[in-house]
Parts: structure tokens; C-alpha cells; sequence
């Protein structure tokens, strides 16, 4: 079995130009080898590197593998700890310990009766976008805020604030900083979630985070857990809602059909959930020698999982290459796995449903307004895959 | 086929009210599964089977009825 197994050096994570909604070659070339293969990471530490979708899912449900920030055994020094509320980077029981108050804020009966708002928020961006004219730059008109909004409303950011907090938080998410301005935007964020969480403890108003200082949790806790849920519920769905229009955009057929027949939204932005899968590295580390794939992870050892390659892995899904809105739901690795499985996925696809739908509406020839090959990627230091711009433009009426 | 969960393993990640509403929903105030339908009727049967397949915790626990013969 171990004959030149094929390895694969540090995680390669650059999508090929031309090909922004594809795998990077380099990890479909590595699945090609098996559903494992080794990998040495940054810091010269041998790991593995796992492409099949069986196993990366095994992978995640198995309490045999940490999220544990300070156990990850890939640079050639000591990480720290995830602070108090990255919760995250822990296992259980202290995972659990943030997520359990959480998790009745984030139902899908919750986030269906948000839907009302969150089409008002859509209809708002929608309509700024026709008043300026025949074109735009989707990510910042409509990409970026409908999620800011919303997630600055459910954790009851006020809206004077909502500004300077989201340049902030693009420059800490965006990749596209240097490391002084980086740290800069990343600790104004801190003091901002610090103050907020203090000003909600003695002013508690109408929303999640002044719920949460019902709960047994710290302020720095609370202050952890904004982070993480601004970082996590912001980003993503911003760069889902432009790289998703983007992919749309290139596949007419694909874009006609939804037109067509609305009701295929709710799959068709699971399809682009799969098809795109943006969040980029998730790695865990074995806790003890556990076999995987037929292969042996020693104890301490960090896996690397894919889920570009998994959820285009052709043992799982039919032509997986193929964008298809009309594809059966039957389950993909865009939100995750096991007890990290995404907290914010229903709030995440109800933004989805509702901006896909109401910007195909109200533009019916909402086209590209640079030529598709020129739309420009957001760097590899992004966390996340997507466009830094989309330029767009139609017809006015 | 019968149903059981275990509300100690589930992290209300709500695959399964999403996917099967008829059989599944959360609890309100904590966000954990509750079972509305523990032997669901046969038009709900194959929505069941994959919300107990894209539960990423494993709280779904799914048995054939005995002597049904199922595997």
C-alpha cells in the first residue's frame, strides 16, 4: 500500500485563472491518487491530505480527530489556544458549552421569520442598485451588505456603527491587507465586540447577543463568540452571493431554468453550495493512531480535508463537475460535518433563497459588464473563494 | 421503520427539520431536535431516512420495524 504514495506539498489552495468555481488542480490531480494522500505542511510536519468525500465526513464525526487550535501540528512553532468563545477551534465539552446557548437563536423556525426582513433588506439594496443607473459592482451593492445587515441586526449592532464595522471587518476577512493594517482592523474589531457586549450587559435590548448575557457566559466569552459569528456568518454568504451570481452568469442555461421555474431556488443554492464550496482549509488532528482510508494517522498528526474535492467527488455524486440546479438535495460538505457543522446554515441559505430570487426578478437581463474571463479574484491570503468585484450591468426599464 | 433521537448527541444544526419538517422539528428555547412522528407514515419515509443520513451529529437513530425484514 505505501509504495510511492503520492504527496502532496503544503495545502494548494489557488483555483486555476479561467477556472474560479473549480477545485485547484493540484488537489483533483492529488484525489486521483486515492481518497488520502500524504502532505507536508508549511512547517516541514508530515500529515495527510484527505479529497474523498466518505472520508473526509468520517474524518469530521470522529471525536478520534480535535479542532483543538493548540494541538494543529503544521508550522515550527507553539499556536496558543483559541481565546475564550473561538469555540470553533475546541473539542467538546467546551465546544458545547458556547454552541448550546446558541443553538435555540439559530433554528430554522427562527430564521424562517426573519425571511420578511431579510427580503426588505434585499428589496433596499435592489432598488439603490436601479437607481444608480444601468450598472453596478454587485459585491458591494449587494453581495456584501444584505448579510452585514442582517447579521448586524441579529447581534444587535447599531446602525450608526454598521459602517466603520463593516471596513473593518473586510479588511480582517478580506486577505487583502498587510499584516500591520490586518492587525490593526483585527483588534479595532476586538475593542468594538467588547464595548458592544458591555453596552448590551447594561443596556440589553431586542437581540441575540443581549440574550447570550443571560447565559453563564463571560464578556470576553461573548466577545469570542460575535467574532466568530460575524466572521463566519458574514463572509461567507457575501462571497456565496457573488461568486454564486458570478457562476449563474457564466451558465446561461443554468440561470434560464431558474427563471423559469422559481421554485427550484432552494435546490439550485444547494447546488451552488456544492458546486462552489468557498470555505477553503479545515484541518483536524489525530488525537490518537487512528486508520483512515486504509492508511495510518499516528497520534498527533494534522489532516488536511478538502471540500472542494470532496463535493466534487465523482464516487459520490453524479457528473460533479456539472452545475445543476435541478440536482436532488442529497446532502454535501459546504456547511461541514459533524459537531462544527455550520451554526448559521439556515440563516445562511434563507439570504440565499431570498437574494438569488429577488436579484434574478427585479433584473431580468442582469448580465456581466467586463468580459468573463477579466472579473477579478479574490487573492489566496482570502480565507474564502470569490470575486473582489463583479460588475454587472442591464437594461433599464 | 421506526425513529429515535438523542438530544444529548444533536447540536440543533436543523438538517433535520429542514429536510423532513413533518418528522422532525427544534425545540424553541434550546434549539434541540424534537421527534414529531416516531413512526412515520410512508410518504414521509424517504425524507426521514436522509435527514437521519445528513445529521452530522448521529442523534437520529433509524430501525426498520421488526418483521418488516428490512436490512
Amino acid at each position: 500500500m505505501s509504495e510511492s504514495l503520492h504527496t502532496v506539498a503544503a495545502m494548494p489552495t489557488e483555483r486555476r485563472p479561467g477556472c474560479p468555481f473549480d477545485p485547484p488542480a493540484e488537489l483533483v490531480e492529488a484525489r486521483g491518487h486515492g481518497p488520502i494522500v500524504r502532505l507536508t505542511h508549511p512547517g516541514g510536519m508530515p500529515g495527510w491530505l484527505i479529497t474523498g468525500y466518505d472520508l473526509v465526513r468520517s474524518v469530521l464525526a470522529d471525536p478520534r480527530f480535535s479542532s483543538r487550535k493548540d494541538l494543529l501540528n503544521v508550522v515550527d512553532f507553539e499556536i496558543p489556544p483559541a481565546p475564550p468563545g473561538e469555540f470553533l477551534l475546541m473539542d467538546d465539552p467546551e465546544h458545547s458549552r458556547y454552541r448550546k446557548p446558541l443553538v435555540g437563536k439559530f433554528t430554522v423556525r427562527r430564521m424562517r421569520l426573519l425571511t420578511e426582513r431579510i427580503e426588505q433588506v434585499t428589496a433596499e439594496c435592489l432598488d439603490a442598485m436601479a437607481a444608480a443607473g444601468s450598472s453596478a459592482d454587485l459585491v458591494t451593492a449587494f453581495a456584501k451588505p444584505i448579510p452585514t445587515i442582517v447579521i448586524c441586526e441579529i447581534l444587535g449592532v447599531p446602525y450608526e456603527d454598521r459602517a466603520s464595522f463593516q471596513q473593518q471587518i473586510d479588511a480582517f476577512m478580506g486577505g487583502e491587507v498587510g499584516d500591520e493594517e490586518l492587525i490593526a482592523a483585527y483588534t479595532a474589531t476586538q475593542e468594538y465586540l467588547a464595548r458592544l457586549v458591555a453596552a448590551k450587559r447594561a443596556h440589553p435590548t431586542d437581540d441575540v447577543l443581549s440574550e447570550l448575557t443571560d447565559s453563564d457566559l463571560t464578556d470576553e466569552e461573548l466577545k469570542g463568540i460575535s467574532l466568530i459569528l460575524l466572521a463566519a456568518g458574514f463572509d461567507t454568504t457575501a462571497n456565496m452571493l457573488a461568486l454564486g451570481t458570478y457562476a449563474l452568469l457564466r451558465h446561461p442555461e443554468q440561470l434560464a431554468a431558474l427563471r423559469e421555474d422559481p421554485s427550484l431556488i432552494d435546490g439550485a443554492v444547494e447546488e451552488l453550495l456544492r458546486y462552489l464550496s468557498v470555505a477553503k482549509t479545515f484541518m483536524r488532528t489525530a488525537l490518537e493512531d487512528v486508520e483512515v482510508g486504509g492508511q495510518l494517522v499516528e497520534a498527533g498528526t494534522t489532516v488536511v480535508l478538502s471540500y472542494n474535492t470532496a463535493n466534487r467527488d465523482p464516487e459520490r455524486f453524479t457528473d460533479p463537475d456539472v452545475l445543476d440546479v435541478r440536482r436532488p438535495f442529497d446532502g454535501h460538505l459546504a456547511f461541514s460535518h459533524g459537531i462544527h457543522q455550520c451554526l448559521g446554515q439556515q440563516l445562511a441559505r434563507i439570504e440565499m433563497r431570498v437574494a438569488f430570487r429577488a436579484l434574478l426578478d427585479r433584473f431580468p437581463s442582469l448580465r456581466l459588464d467586463v468580459p468573463a474571463e477579466e472579473v477579478p479574484l479574490r487573492p489566496e491570503t482570502a480565507d474564502i473563494y470569490g470575486v473582489k468585484s463583479l460588475p454587472v450591468a442591464w437594461d433599464e426599464k | 421503520m421506526g425513529l429515535s433521537v438523542d438530544r444529548e448527541r444533536c447540536i440543533g444544526a436543523g438538517m433535520c427539520a429542514m429536510t423532513a419538517p413533518a418528522v422532525f422539528d427544534q425545540d424553541p428555547d434550546d434549539g434541540l431536535v424534537v421527534l414529531l412522528d416516531a413512526e412515520p407514515a410512508a410518504a414521509d419515509r424517504a425524507a426521514a431516512r436522509m435527514a437521519a443520513g445528513v445529521c452530522p451529529s448521529g442523534a437520529i437513530v433509524l430501525r426498520d420495524a421488526p418483521g418488516s425484514g428490512g436490512a
